[in-house]
């Protein structure tokens, strides 16, 4: 009698399912309130669908019953750790419209601030990156404590650390004093010293390299297809600045370079990130040393404007103003009717437009380093959802 | 080193090539330590921040020439609170020139529709015909409530004001057991001195009281100027040409 | 350096016989059943290379149309923009998927359908992003009735607050 094998587990019984997970809305890792529902096979994931809408706070439809003076409150909170730069945004788009002239003063201190901002946001998810992998606060909080200085000087400047409400369409709100500007110079001096220390941190430790390297690597064509921009974009190696490529504001008079990267991975985005800074840092010297001294920091049509938002009514037309924030392209888009009140005001927020191939820098890995990739696109919710 | 020929000026820094033996080189960022070291020269950073962060750790870390400036920055507040600067700004206030009743709010309204939050409700005082009350010569408000809930301290009622009366406060410790009520600020608890202004800011207090000592110089020429006797006028009328 | 309006569009209509677009304030206007051919058009030839969607808003005008307006730039040539528009009628305001054009479109044109309710015909994926999949309405359309938020409306020293 021939002895048959019986099959120890048929394939039926031992089959393997692809199992579906929520990762978040609450979770300490996904930078805000994100929902990534992802298959898993066994750990690797196979699927991977965003799902947020939980910040939706309705900022466009807001902005359309309030003046234009009075978003810029609510662009504060839209990328709620660089509300220079958002500030800055909306006032660009609205000078479009209205043909606001700006005071040269004013444009100074606005990419003191702009690049001020840069820091701070890189520094801040240069942290979180190290804390995502497992850190557990300790370097996140060495990056936060550097990240105070400049949020002292945005208290001085504008009246608060984070929803500084400050630039506005023809300038600045207020001028900042001598005093001040010596402890910005004495900021950017110190700040390499920081940087050098956590460029250490990033680049020579074994397992951040392992982590990250080759990890979530995005190729150039796919990423120039889905509107991706900033340093995710440049980490991939594509050259597109917006203040080199549009030129605004008074960016063309600055000596600076632009950082690209190689392979596209999450080593590449972070590296980039760190190399901004220090770019960041050559353009506040300039700017420090160059800003003029006897110009108004509002012209008088914004002056005006901030005195009596009502009486500013832009002619009809549309307007699309865009910047480079720290995050990416970061535009607004504008639609007057002839009143005080947008009649449609959209903003490309380029969180929400840097998600679009989450889902293809995931497939095949695991789930930590769909975290660290995460980590790596730098969303934060309160531009995604708006 | 690879530079886009279309947009002249932009430098941009690619990877550097390194004739170095392991693979995945040729990129940014090329490791400085050998291997295996990178995770140690993290724990010594961690290590001197912690000796810092104690009276004897400093002194030593200064010994060994290793003290970097940064230590222990933690402020303990309640005891000991953050000075903030002159600008800082949270929640807004009424200033009122001398008494409680000298007010320089009309109730013009204005604040509460630029408010962005809407946050503002004010009511004016009126007699029992509706026709507005008015002290000092101004009409002034019957109710002045802020919510704090709502409040988003962006300082726009300021900006708008045409009078100066509502400036920004320093103070934050608004918390309260309940809403409601207790987190709506009225007029009374909004009232504050015109001296406290200048205390809490003195640089911005200046320019405002600048402004209006100004304002009141003009209205006080001009109502010379009418109150004066006319010059004696000619007998013959004037002739338009 | 980029053509001006006037002869991108001769050159459109150009390259793409049987096409008419309109110019408005240097927007160009398209008919909405050709807005997959021009689109192709301006990101494959080399003159163009209009490779990059900024940004896709949808805009509202009631009661006769619902606007979709695209912005687009190049990264190949680093100009621009180009902005293109297509007004569609508001009952059903039906448009072709820019998706596989240009992939950058996908989240863009989901937004516009949550909030305005223009369908794009071949997008993967069309369901709402910002708000809960069983809303119903399209919030913010010019039209639309918001709830009545009685916590924050009217006079907090009054009644409204508990």
């Amino acid at each position: 009698m021939a002895t048959r094998q019986a099959p120890l587990m048929p394939e039926s019984v031992l089959q393997s399912d692809v199992l579906e997970v929520n990762l978040g809305p609450q979770h300490p890792s996904t930078h805000g309130v994100f929902r990534m529902i992802a298959s898993l096979d066994g750990e690797t994931i196979v699927k991977l669908k965003p799902c947020f809408g939980y910040m939706h706070r309705n900022h466009e439809q807001i902005a359309e019953g309030i003046t234009y003076i009075a978003s810029f409150p609510y662009t504060d909170r839209l990328d709620y750790l660089c509300s220079m730069t958002n500030n800055f945004g909306l006032a660009v788009a609205i000078e479009k419209l209205g043909g606001i002239p700006i005071s040269e003063r004013g444009e100074y201190i606005r990419v003191i601030m702009a690049e001020l901002t840069r820091l701070v946001n890189h520094t801040a998810v240069t942290g979180f990156l190290l804390n995502d992998m497992g850190a557990f606060g300790t370097p996140l909080l060495y990056a936060f404590r550097e990240r105070e200085k400049i949020l002292d000087l945005f208290e001085s400047a504008s009246g608060s650390r984070m929803m500084c409400n400050y630039i506005r369409p023809g300038g600045v709100r207020e001028d900042v004093t001598d005093a001040w500007l010596d402890r910005a110079r004495g900021i950017v001096r110190e700040y390499p010293r920081f940087l050098d220390e956590f460029e250490k941190l990033l680049r020579d430790n074994e397992i951040v390299r392992q982590r990250t390297q080759n990890v979530g690597v995005l190729p150039k064509d796919l990423a120039v297809s889905a509107s991706i921009t900033g340093p995710m974009l440049r980490a991939t190696g594509v050259n597109y600045d917006i203040r080199k490529v549009d030129g605004y504001s008074i960016y063309p008079r600055f000596n600076f370079k632009v950082p690209l990267g190689s392979i596209g991975d999450v080593f590449d985005r972070y590296y980039v990130r760190v190399l901004e800074m220090r770019e960041s840092l050559k353009i506040l010297e300039q700017a420090l040393k160059d800003i003029p001294k006897t110009s108004p920091h509002l012209s008088p049509k914004g002056q005006a404007m901030g005195k009596a938002p009502r009486t500013f009514k832009p002619a009809k037309g549309e307007a699309y103003g865009r910047i480079e924030s720290p995050k990416g392209e970061l535009g607004f888009f504008l639609v007057s009717d002839g009143t005080p009140r947008p009649y449609r005001y959209h903003v490309r927020a380029p969180s929400f437009i840097n998600l679009t191939i989450l889902e293809d820098m995931c497939l095949g890995h695991k789930v930590a380093d769909a975290i660290v990739i995460l980590g790596s696109v730098d969303i934060v919710l309160g531009e995604v959802d708006r | 080193m690879s530079a886009e020929n279309s947009v002249a000026p932009a430098e941009s820094i690619s990877r550097e090539r390194s004739a170095s033996s392991s693979g995945n080189d040729a990129r940014l960022g090329q490791r400085t330590t050998p291997l295996g070291l990178g995770v140690i020269q993290g724990m010594l950073i961690t290590l001197r921040q912690f000796t810092g962060t104690y009276p004897v750790g400093r002194w030593l870390l200064r010994l060994l020439r290793l003290d970097k400036g940064d230590g222990l920055v933690t402020i303990s507040y309640p005891e000991v609170k953050q000075q903030h600067d002159e600008r800082f700004r949270y929640f807004p206030f009424l200033v009122y020139d001398g008494t409680k009743d000298n007010l320089r709010c009309v109730a013009c309204r204005i604040c509460e529709q630029e408010c962005p939050p809407q946050c503002i409700h004010i009511v004016m005082q009126k007699d029992e015909k509706g026709s507005p009350v008015k002290a000092h010569g101004r009409t002034l408000p019957k109710t002045f409530d802020i919510d704090v809930s709502i409040c988003m301290s962006c300082r726009i009622c300021v900006d708008v004001c045409p009078f100066d009366a509502i400036e920004m406060d320093n103070t934050y410790e608004h918390a309260n057991y309940a809403r409601g009520r207790e987190m709506v600020m009225d007029k009374d608890r909004l009232l504050k001195s015109n001296e406290y202004f200048q205390k809490i800011k003195p640089s911005e207090s200046a320019v405002v009281d600048a402004r209006m000592g100004a304002k009141k110089a003009k209205e006080d020429a001009a109502a010379a100027a009418a109150a004066a006797p006319k010059p004696a006028a000619p007998g013959a009328p004037e002739a338009k040409v | 350096m980029l053509l001006p309006v006037e002869e991108l569009k001769t050159t459109l209509e150009q390259l793409l016989p049987g096409l008419t677009l309109t110019v408005e304030n240097s927007v160009l206007v398209v008919p909405p059943a050709q807005l997959t051919g021009v689109a192709r058009c301006l990101k494959d030839t080399e003159r163009f290379r209009l490779d990059y969607l900024s940004n896709l808003a949808a805009i509202d005008y009631p009661p006769e149309r619902i606007e979709v307006i695209y912005h687009l730039y190049s990264m190949a040539h680093k100009h621009g923009p180009v902005i293109l528009k297509v007004k569609l009628p508001r009952e059903n305001p039906t448009v072709e998927s820019m998706v596989p054009v240009w992939r950058g479109a996908e989240f863009q044109e989901r937004e516009a359908y949550d909030l305005y309710g223009v369908k794009f015909d071949g997008h993967p994926d069309l369901r709402r992003i910002l708000m809960w999949d069983e809303f119903e309405g399209y919030p913010m359309r010019k039209d639309y009735k918001h709830e009545d938020q009685d916590a924050l409306d009217g006079n907090p020293s009054g009644s409204a607050h508990a």
